[in-house]
């Protein structure tokens, strides 16, 4: 690892102050990070160590909704008694990610801030206009099996590969965020940002900002929901396509409707106004169908990735039927019902 | 390879070592260390404790998984820095004396490893895994201790070894009741 400077942030007055110094990162459960310091990937020359800082709790909010504390554990949130109730779609999403382990280390706040996988992102010696801006992106004509269908650009055509995140999407959380200027709320939408022309920034924190919490609202989805995550391998693999649903039902029509797609774009995939093309109508197979073509609309693979259209395509339509009939995916027995 | 330059940080000021201390196995340490140490390489470089196993060093097999306050990480991507007042378990500080820790007996018992590399990383995830508790059927066992990796394959013992161990203890939890 290249030496750097550290320092522990004893508030988050303190950790935004330093956070916006150039070349300045701020360390959560380090998962993510320390792995792409030693690649040379991230070369920080100062780490704010932020675990000190009292951003662990997980709380009711007054009006209804929770708040989950920043540096509350990936593993803690999952387990935590009223995610497990209430928000059961986050939980599966969580448990479907990386390992007992990293889930015990990484943070929640750590988690929507994670890198691409892209293969080239991390390796040094080749060109990657989000590591390197204007140095070109091997994944285009290269070896780009991992890669998105949506919403990419002739810069980069990387995806976000969080698992929690498409839960996060489904749900319209909202992120709390701290900085030079003061305290902000994002929603979950906006969060995240397609890599357009300047693919090397994954969201639209501003220098300095600090996540200090995540909130999911109060609308509960607890009976018609599913993640649904298709990958290499059963376990410890990142999703090719995963599919987070939230449904309500009412008098044998979808009265309620959100569907965010993992692993296809540069972030969680939603089309609301697909969404609501599909309230009033009865949860069955033409609905279905009908809705996975407008969410996939656009769609165009890179050559090794192409058949992600076909699988994204089918697993829209498994999820949804999982969720309507109440039988969301097991996360540990893998078989898709 | 890309010019050295672009590899130099920014602004290299630093005031190096950082002082911490940490109970390994339960013996209190002082250290003072470049912030840049993994508890990994604390562990199997400055205290020479090599059970502890560096298989990939990026968080991808689980060879170097220890305990830290119960819990069970990765410790090729901790900044030993960042946990300064913990209690860490390592492979060395199971076995009770001559008595080895209920998972060594049952590893053993089970045929539960080949070459042995991935072993130690094993045996510390499944007393992560019993920590948690929530794993009771096979399926919950496997699934929860996905994030180990075995080389030679012994999975199919492995998950015999940890059952009975889970299953022990929750027979004692019963007796106990
Ligand atoms: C082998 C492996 C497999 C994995 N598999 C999966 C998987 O299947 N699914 C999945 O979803 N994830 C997976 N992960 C990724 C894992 O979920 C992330 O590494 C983890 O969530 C990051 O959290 P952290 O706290 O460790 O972040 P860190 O590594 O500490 O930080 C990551 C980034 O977030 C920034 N950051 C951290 N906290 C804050 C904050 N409060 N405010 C602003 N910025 C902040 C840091 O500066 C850094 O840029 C895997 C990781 C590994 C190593
Ligand atoms: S897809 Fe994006 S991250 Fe990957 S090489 Fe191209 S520019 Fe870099
Ligand atoms: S050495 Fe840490 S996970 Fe492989
Ligand atoms: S026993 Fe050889 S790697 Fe597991």
């Amino acid at each position: 690892m290249i030496p750097f400077s550290y320092i522990r942030a004893g508030s988050a007055d303190e950790a935004t102050a330093a956070g916006k110094e150039p070349a300045t990162w701020f360390l959560a459960g380090g998962t993510n990070l320390i792995d792409l310091m030693k690649e040379t990937v991230e070369r920080p020359a100062r780490l704010v160590d932020i675990n000190q800082l009292p951003l662990d709790q997980i709380e009711t909010l007054p009006g209804g909704g929770l708040r989950l504390g920043a540096l509350a554990r990936n593993a803690d949130t999952a387990y935590h008694p009223t995610v497990e109730a209430d928000y059961p779609l986050l939980a599966s999403a969580i448990l479907a990610g990386a390992s007992p382990q990293l889930r015990n280390a990484a943070t929640n706040g750590g988690n929507i801030n994670q890198r691409t996988r892209c293969y080239y992102f991390y390796d040094v010696a080749t060109p990657c206009n989000k590591r390197e801006p204007g140095s070109g992106c091997g994944a285009i004509n290269g070896v780009n099996r991992i890669h998105a269908i949506l919403g990419a650009s002739d810069q980069c055509i990387a995806t976000h590969p969080s698992d929690m995140c498409i839960a996060l999407a489904a749900l319209d959380a909202t992120v709390q965020v701290t900085g030079p200027a003061g305290q902000r709320s994002i929603p979950f939408a906006d969060y995240h940002r397609l890599p357009g022309d300047n693919p090397s920034k994954d969201n639209t924190l501003q220098p300095g900002e600090l996540v200090t919490a995540i909130d999911l609202p109060d609308g509960k989805f607890t009976k018609n929901y599913t993640y649904l995550k298709l990958r290499d391998r059963l376990s410890y693999a990142f999703a090719l396509v995963s599919v987070a649903v939230a449904m309500k039902l009412e008098g044998g029509a979808i009265s309620d409707l959100r569907v965010a797609l993992g692993g296809v774009a540069h972030k969680p995939w939603r089309r609301p106004e697909a969404e609501r093309q599909l309230l009033g109508r009865a949860p069955d197979d033409a609905a279905f169908s009908e809705f996975a073509d407008a969410l996939l609309d656009g769609a165009v693979g890179q050559g090794e990735n192409d058949f992600k259209i076909p699988l994204a395509r089918k697993a829209i339509q498994r999820a949804l039927r999982q969720a309507a009939a109440g039988t969301p995916q097991s996360q540990v027995d893998k078989r898709i019902a | 390879m890309p010019p050295q330059a672009t590899l130099q940080p920014a602004a290299p000021a630093f005031d190096v070592k950082v002082d911490f201390s940490l109970t390994i196995n339960g013996r209190k340490h002082s250290f003072s260390v470049e912030p840049w140490v993994t508890l990994l390489d604390l562990l199997r470089e400055r205290l020479d404790l090599t059970g502890s196993k560096k298989g990939c060093d990026h968080g991808q097999c689980g060879a170097c998984t220890v305990l830290v306050d119960g819990k069970r990480i990765n410790s090729c991507l901790k900044l030993a820095v960042t946990l300064d007042g913990s209690e860490i378990t390592t492979i060395e500080g199971l076995a009770d004396g001559d008595r080895l820790h209920p998972l060594q007996q049952a590893f053993v018992e089970h045929d539960a490893f080949q070459c042995g590399y991935c072993t130690p990383g094993q045996i510390c995830s499944a007393q992560g895994l019993i920590n948690e508790g929530r794993a009771r059927t096979a399926a919950e066992i496997r699934e929860l201790m996905s994030g180990n990796l075995c080389r030679c394959g012994a999975y199919t013992n492995i998950v015999d070894a940890v059952e009975e161990v889970v299953r022990q203890g929750a027979l004692h939890k019963e007796a106990a009741e």
